[in-house]
């Protein structure tokens, strides 16, 4: 059985940390020039008070609302967070309850970062194949702001919070979702962390600030970032991994109508795009407005694709994610 | 590879440094637009003009612009 998209919505946060903003509190940062590269010019911020759950029930009553889709034929719901609610119980069960889905339904989180949302269709894809399932919500959700040190500003020029919801369905969608291929390589972990937080470096409360060789704040129970480190993981594995979904599909580069990565940043995009061979035109770039939103990049880099008309025209359309971990995954998406 | 060549390429990658200020004894970490996206950008300048991959070790323990060089040239 064929699984299909066939509806994607998100939600950004009310507060936004516009370059003004930044400027204000970093004028040396030369924001400005910074943001040209990077290609974000606003980040939008979780409310104190405002966690990954509550921002996916405000993505996924975007999504029915807007799609004026039915929530009791909902049978599956896939959640993606690196900032769950709690520990336990699963913030999928919160979600279910909020929502008013089910109690039919089947419900998990799973975490991963960047490369989540490809994950995420592959895991719905196979229940809707192996016919367990026939409509999947597959909600990304994160908060990293609220991991990020207020000093870091490399990580707050880049970060933003942002939920995206996603239904998969066995019925006619915009789009089928193809063929898959995923990565892993543990090696990479020290480079994109928490430290604390988790049961083997609990937080501490006598963490000491450290600064970086270039001005970055920061402890162990903040987000760290070795952007250097992650910018050549990319740089290496990213070509591969597009070389292998194109394989895996049996298609050509030039078969390909658009190409949607994970929106880590436009300098890094453009580098990867120069460095694969893809023509501008055909490579999306949508995160001027909300910066790098770890899982939610691709679903909201596609609604806005979609939104342009731009997806409408296309044949096939290959997503890649790559990030912490290190994880990676790309797939074909063919349009209806 | 030649020194002038990489030099030029390094000034390039600066917006407002004067390219007279772009030696081979020039310690990049002092120059005012130095940053950790200038520093990205010279891991892609080696990339794409001498298909290098250059570390964020390897510029961390360089000093001067002739040892990012060197360093370059002794992995090309």
């Amino acid at each position: 059985m064929k699984a299909n998209i066939k509806a994607i919505s998100y939600y950004l946060p009310e507060s936004v940390l516009t370059n003004d903003l930044i400027n204000q509190e970093f004028p040396e940062w030369g924001i400005e020039k910074i943001s040209a590269k990077t290609g974000i010019n606003a980040r939008h911020i979780s409310a104190k008070d405002e966690f990954s759950s509550d921002m996916a029930v405000k993505a996924a009553e975007k999504l029915f609302a807007e799609h004026n889709i039915d929530k009791s034929e909902i049978d599956f719901l896939l959640f993606c967070t690196q900032s769950p609610d709690y520990f336990l119980p699963t913030t999928a069960c919160i979600i279910q309850e909020k929502l008013g889905l089910e109690t039919t339904i089947g419900a998990l989180d799973f975490n991963l970062g960047c490369s989540g949302f490809v994950y995420g269709l592959s895991l719905a894809k196979g229940l809707i194949a192996g016919e367990m399932a026939k409509n999947v919500l597959l909600i990304t959700s994160e908060t990293y702001s609220k991991f990020i040190h207020p000093k870091d500003k490399s990580n707050k020029t880049i970060f933003g919070d942002a939920a995206a919801a996603t239904l998969i369905s066995s019925e006619k969608g915009f789009c089928t979702l193809g063929n898959f291929v995923f990565g892993t390589d543990g090696k990479g972990a020290e480079n994109l962390i928490v430290k604390q937080g988790g049961m083997r470096f609990p937080v501490s409360d006598k963490n000491e600030d450290i600064v970086d060789e270039f001005g970055n704040v920061r402890n162990d129970k903040n987000l760290f970032m070795n952007g250097t480190e992650i910018f050549n993981f990319t740089g290496e594995f990213v070509p591969q991994l597009t070389e292998a979904i194109l394989e895996k599909s049996n298609l050509a580069k030039e078969d390909i109508d658009l190409f949607v990565f994970h929106q880590a940043n436009k300098y890094m995009l453009n580098h990867l795009r120069k460095k694969i061979k893809i023509p501008e035109e055909k490579f999306f770039i949508a995160m001027e407005e909300c910066g790098n939103t770890v899982s939610s990049t691709i679903p909201i880099a596609l609604y806005e694709a979609q939104k342009q008309g731009k997806v409408n025209n296309c044949k096939n359309v290959i997503l890649a994610g790559f990030g912490v971990g290190y994880s990676w995954a790309a797939c074909n998406l063919i349009v209806e | 590879m030649e020194i002038n060549t990489f030099l030029q390429n390094f000034a390039d990658l600066l917006d407002d440094t004067d390219a007279t200020l772009i030696k081979q004894e020039t310690v990049f970490r002092d120059l005012e637009e130095w940053d950790s996206l200038t520093a990205l950008s010279l891991i892609a300048m080696a990339d794409e003009e001498y298909s290098v991959k250059l570390t964020g070790d390897d510029i961390k323990s360089s000093n001067s612009l002739n040892d990012i060089f060197e360093i370059i040239k002794n992995k090309g």
